[in-house]
This record gives structure tokens, sequence and C-alpha cells, in this order.
């Protein structure tokens, strides 16, 4: 039986969230090419350049954390109840979640939307890092901590699941898809305090003026110490993809179940401790936090790098196990024409040079260069923009059918569609990493200033610029034939499904061939609280220590 | 566990790649001592700035170029504010070629950033604040100062110029 068949409210739940993600993407693409129009001068009629902030912050929102969240929510729901093998424990909950984030979409776009049409008398201009002192609108705050909140509750639904599961199958290893879900969740409630701290503590009461004066590095710290690790929450959903599913439709297996759990392992220990390394030009902070952190940042690059060995190792053992030869000659034999494999590969080759350029970001001292300069930019779009974003379009393509019982429509259109997103990503990224190093700024309508003039080190400004208007047009475009396919899947009537089963092999190394210890969600759980808490005890306590509220600023509307 | 031979020797470069990196930056701050914006410039009650209030307050003085304690040495306050630099925007920080520039930024309203294009000059501007950073100017040019912190509508307006002329020509701190 088909997934949608076997649990038909499950694969309802998934449709719904996977609906929602897609329409999220469509509108913050759209955004996205009309900022890469009017920041490089190609065109400046859609907004003007104070709109041009509002929609930024709705592309951030929209792109980083409604489409985030509710694809993940929804490709977790299809994994845990797959891989255990049963239902959810509780519908209630699961509409509840559900309702949650959509509420919280609701609200945080309305107040957004505020921004630019003056009939609602609400604005959020404040992009998605929302740093104080700037205001938004406190039903913005609200949205945002119920989303949050939703995600935990999804959460929730995967632990009730997995404790169930435990009761029947006492001493069994935990499958991989569900062990990845469990590591992945338990890392972002870790994470997620920071920023819940920040919007119920802090944001909120100050923004509904319970309280007069809150301080802006605190609030700043409390979001970085969300605001890295969330990036990990988007990697890790596009890993389970690149681990579990890529080898299958490379028509091999995973290498190796075993290493699969170390790196997941890994995330969980690591990515939270970090967050300072977004704040190494911060003052207030002393350079000993800023080293440790920058440690821990380097050494997440382990699991990353095994991730890519393993990976390309799979697919190789697939390639071969198609009939492929040669040192590069494999390559050939890959379902290259197949968007799901495509989408994922190309997504993961992206996702390698992203990993360097973020190196240098990480780069304590090199990171002067380029901190806050379109570089980063750059450099996130390759990861969150293509490592993520490509892979859950691949994903939707293979999973739709699954949960709808649905075949793919307009199979010539999403053969191409990877590619151009991998073209227009090409021109868009190299062209923003060398602006950065011109020391172009990020998050600015119109950098182009009487006083200041920039100097390429590698190519001119003007070239710069027509690559990412080329780019991010093309991206748009390759965004519009992603939801051609799947809205024209939608629509149409069902004719049977693959069967998941089918592309389903056991990895190379299975589980049982790794320690059991790595099944000890517990013990790493509690190692990462205390990596935490030597990363963050001593500076966090030094900034409240003199008072949480101090030195405080007064809330300043955008 | 099984790890297979390639996975290990690849783990192992990993982690050379990794402890080499961190290396790199051990070097660059003890060898051509790099520096990181740390707490050694203190608090400062924003307020205060935003109302002038120079006298009132420690560890910072009116925004202007003044004379270091050596010859070649020059302390420059910095308030960042929607949406210029004082000193920087309406007229250019301007200081000696050869000296040592020890700056101390802050902001008087929101976030903002403080770059001079092209170098490695780069720091966030907290309110509450004071970010602290030496810099050395060899040679006389133009710098042009960007604000890359988000802050408000005419962020993008926020700019500035520091000028590093030969010390002939230099007016002089106060």
């Amino acid at each position: 039986m088909s997934f949608y068949e076997e649990y038909p409210f499950e694969a309802r739940i998934v449709r719904l969230s996977f609906g929602v993600a897609f329409a999220a993407l469509g509108v913050g693409g759209l955004l996205g090419m009309i900022q890469a129009l009017h920041r490089t001068g190609a065109f400046r009629g859609f907004v003007s350049s104070v709109d041009y902030y509002t929609i930024l912050t709705a592309h951030g929102v929209l792109l980083a954390l409604v489409f985030t969240t509710f694809f993940i929510a929804g490709l977790f729901l299809w994994g845990v109840t797959e891989s255990l093998g049963r239902e959810v424990t509780s519908r209630r909950l699961t509409w509840t979640w559900f309702g949650l984030l959509l509420v919280g979409t609701l609200l945080a776009g309305v107040a957004i939307l505020g921004g630019m049409i003056d009939a609602i008398p609400m604005q959020a201009d404040v992009l998605f890092t929302f740093y104080a002192p700037l205001q938004a609108h406190p039903a913005f705050y609200v949205g945002a901590a119920l989303i949050i909140v939703g995600s935990w509750l999804a959460g929730a639904n995967y632990f009730l699941s997995y404790r169930r599961w435990r009761a029947e199958n006492p001493g069994e290893r935990i499958p991989l898809r569900t062990f990845m879900v469990l590591t992945t969740m338990l890392m972002w409630y870790l994470s997620s305090i920071g920023v819940a701290v920040e919007v119920l503590a802090f944001l909120l009461p100050w923004s509904l003026g319970i309280v007069e004066a809150i301080d802006p590095l605190l609030t700043r710290t409390l979001f970085w110490y969300f605001g890295h690790p969330v990036v990990y929450f988007w990697l890790l959903p596009a890993y389970l993809g690149w681990y579990t599913i890529l080898p299958n439709l490379s028509g091999g297996r995973l290498v190796s179940d075993p290493l699969a759990r170390v790196v997941f392992v890994l995330f969980l220990l690591l990515s939270t401790p970090t967050g300072f390394h977004h704040q190494y030009l911060d003052p207030g902070i002393p350079e000993g936090f800023k080293f440790i952190a920058m440690t821990n940042t380097m050494f997440l690059l382990l699991p990353s790098l095994l991730t890519a060995f393993t990976v390309v190792a799979s697919m190789e053992h697939g390639a071969r196990q198609r009939g492929g030869t040669g040192r590069f000659g494999w390559l050939r034999t890959l379902p290259w024409d197949n968007p799901a494999f495509s989408g994922m590969a190309l997504a993961g080759l992206m996702f390698a040079a992203g990993g360097f350029s973020g190196m240098i970001n990480a780069g304590m001292n090199i990171n002067y260069l380029i901190h806050n300069t379109l570089w980063v930019p750059g450099h996130f779009h390759l990861t969150v923009g293509t490592a993520f974003a490509l892979t859950a379009m691949a994903l939707g393509y293979w999973l739709y059918p699954q949960i709808s019982g649905k075949q793919l429509r307009l199979r010539g259109v999403a053969t191409v569609q990877p590619y151009a997103w991998f073209v227009g990503m090409t021109l868009m990224s190299n062209a923003m990493h060398r602006a950065g190093l011109a020391g172009i700024p990020r998050r600015t309508a119109e950098p182009q200033y009487d006083q200041v003039s920039f100097e390429g080190v590698v190519g001119g400004v003007s070239e710069m610029r027509l690559q990412i208007a080329i780019g991010g047009t093309i991206l748009f475009v390759s965004l519009l034939m992603f939801l051609a396919v799947m809205t024209a899947t939608w629509l149409s009537g069902r004719d049977g499904a693959v069967l998941m089963k089918d592309v389903d092999r056991a990895p190379l190394s299975m589980a049982t061939d790794g320690p059991r210890v790595l099944d000890n969600v517990r013990l790493w759980t509690a190692v990462a609280v205390v990596l935490v808490v030597l990363a963050y005890s001593l500076p966090l306590w030094s900034m409240v220590a003199g008072g949480p509220f101090d030195p405080g600023s007064a809330p300043i509307i955008p | 566990m099984e790890v297979h031979r390639f996975e290990s020797v690849w783990a192992v470069v990993s982690v050379v790649l990794i402890v080499a990196w961190i290396g790199t930056v051990t070097y660059g701050a003890i060898g051509p001592g790099i520096a990181m914006i740390d707490d050694s410039g203190g608090e400062v009650d924003a307020d205060r700035i935003a109302d002038e209030e120079y006298d009132q307050v420690d560890g910072f003085r009116a925004p202007g170029v003044y004379n270091g304690s050596g010859a070649n040495d020059y302390e420059v306050y910095v308030v960042s504010y929607q949406f210029a630099f004082e000193p920087g925007s309406i007229d250019p920080i301007e200081v000696p070629a050869g000296s040592t520039v020890t700056f101390y930024l802050t902001s008087e309203d929101v976030v903002h950033g403080f770059e001079l294009a092209g170098t490695n000059v780069n720091s966030m501007a907290i309110p509450g604040q004071i970010a602290k950073f030496t810099v050395e100017f060899d040679e006389t040019g133009t710098y042009g100062i960007v604000c890359h912190e988000y802050c408000g509508a005419q962020h993008h307006n926020m700019a500035g110029q520091l000028r590093v002329v030969n010390a002939s020509e230099f007016g002089g701190g106060t």
C-alpha cells in the first residue's frame, strides 16, 4: 500500500503543510527577484526604496521561517510515520500545531504587510532578525512566537509516536529516519529557547509598553543563540533526504547507517554553542567567548565533511550498481533526468561551495573583511537558499505522488527545473560573494553612494550587478516551473502512486553494526546542554548582572 | 563499528583541515595582531549620547578626532544615528598618514554598522555599548564609510568618508 492509503490522515497533513510551505516559497521568491532587480538598479518600479525593507522582511520571514517550518513539519511527520510504521498518537495535537503555525504566519504576515498598506495600522519593518530598538507591532512578535511554539508541538507528536513504538519494540535500534528527526528536534528545542525568551520576556512586553526599555545587546545575543542553530534545523531535513533517499534514487544504498547517526549526534552537540560567531564584531562580548564559538563552529565542519563523503560514496555505489565504470565515468550513469535525484545532487554540490564560504564567515579575523557585506547572503543562498530549498523541491517531486496518489505532471518542466535553479544561483551567488569582497553591504535598497566607490577585487561592479539581476530572474523562473509542476499534479486526478518500498534499500553498514550508545539520545542531549552552559552562561550572566533591561533602549519605530 | 578505509582517511583529513584553519586564526591574532572587538570599550548610556551630554559619561567624548598619547596616535570618537555618522557624514573623518588610530564607536538610537569599504575595518555600533578598535593608516587615500546594518527607512543613505592625508596637510586633533 502507498503511504496515502495506509495513513490517509497523516498524508493529508503532510500535503497541507507542503501546500503552505510552497505557497510561501512562491511569494517569498517573487519578493527575492524584486529585491535583486531593485538593489542592482536594474529595475526599481515595483516598490519604493522605503518599502524595499518591508518586502525584505517578508522575504526573510516567509522563506526562512514559514516555508522552512511548514516543510520540515510535513517532512518529519511523513518520516516518523513511515519509519515507525504507526499513525500519530493524537490527531488533536496535530491539528493544534498546524493551526498555531498557520495563525502565527497570518499574524506576522499581516503585520509585515501593514508596512506597505496604509489601511492596516501595523508595521514590522524590522527584517528577519528584528533587532531592538527597532520595533514591530506586537502582532508580529506574537506571530513569531506562535510559529516557534507550533514547531515545538509538532515535535511533541514525533516523541509521542516514538515512545509508543519503543514500548512495543524494546531493545530495537531506532529506525534511521526517526533517529534523524528526534536528534534534529532535540537540537531545535535546545536552541529555540533563545528566541522564545527574547520574544516573550523582552520584545513582546516592550512592544506592549509593559517594559520601557530593553538591552539591544542582550536581545541580539538571545537571537543569535537561536539564529545559528536554526540553520541546522533547515539543513538536517535536507540531510535526511541526502542520506535516506538520494542513495536509493542513485540505484544503490547508503554506505553507512552508524556514520549517519554520528553526524546527527555531532549536530545535536555542536549546533547551539556557536551563536557568537554572528557577533564577532559586536562590542560588549569578550574575545574568549568568540573564540570558543569559532572552535565549535569549525568542528561543525566535520559532520558536514563526513556527509559529503557518505553522500558521494553512496551515489558512486549506486552508479556502479547501474553499470557505471571508470574513475569519473560512473557519474554519467546516474539518473540526471530524474528531478528528485538531480535536485538533491545539485543542492549538495552547491552546499559544498556554501560550506567553503561559510568557513570564511566563521574565521574570526577574516570575517572583518566580509561581515554584513553581500558576501553573507551570497553564502546563505547556497545553503538555506539551495541546499535546503532545492532539496525541498526535489523531495516535493519525490514525496508528493506518495502522499497524494497522483503521478507527477509536466515531467519535462520538472526535469529542467533543478538545472535552471543551479544556473540562476551560480550567477547570483558568485557575484554576491565578489561584491561582498568589494565591501558592498547587504540589506540595502540602494547600495550606491555619493561618498563611497566600491572597487571589485575580482571583476567589475557593474558586471556583478548584471549577474545578480539575471541570476535572480532565472531563479524566479525556475521557481515558477516548480510551482507549475506541483499545481498541475495537485489539480490532476488520482492515478496510483509509486510505492516507496520499491526504492527503500538497506544501508551497506547497518544500524546494528554501530555501538548502541549512538541511540542514547538522553546522553547526547545532556552533553549538548553542558556545552551550551559552558559557552553561554558567563557572557549571558555578565549581560544581565547589571539588570536584565540595562543598558536599556526605548522602542524606535522604523 | 565498521568504518571503511576511505571513510577514516577522509575523517582524518577533515580534522586536520579544521585544526589548521583554527590555527590560521590563532596565528592571525598572535602574529599580525588582529584583535577582536570585545568588551574593553565599556558601556555607555545611549540617552546621554543622544542628548550630547558627553561630560556626563565615562569612556566616551564629544565626536571628533583627538590627539592620542604618542606622537602618531589619535583617538576618533564616532556617534552613529539615523542616518549619519558624526564625524564622517557631513564632514569626513581626517587622519594623517602613518598614524595609529583608535576608534570609539557607539550609537545613540538603533543598531548600525561601520565599515571602511574594501578594508577589514568593520564594526557593529550598538546602543549602550562602545566598540573600541585600533587601525593603522600607512598611506594617504580616501575610504568610503558604509552603514551595513539595516537601521530604518533611509538606511541606504547612511554613509560617510574617511580621508588619510599627508602629515603636512593634517590640521591636527583636538
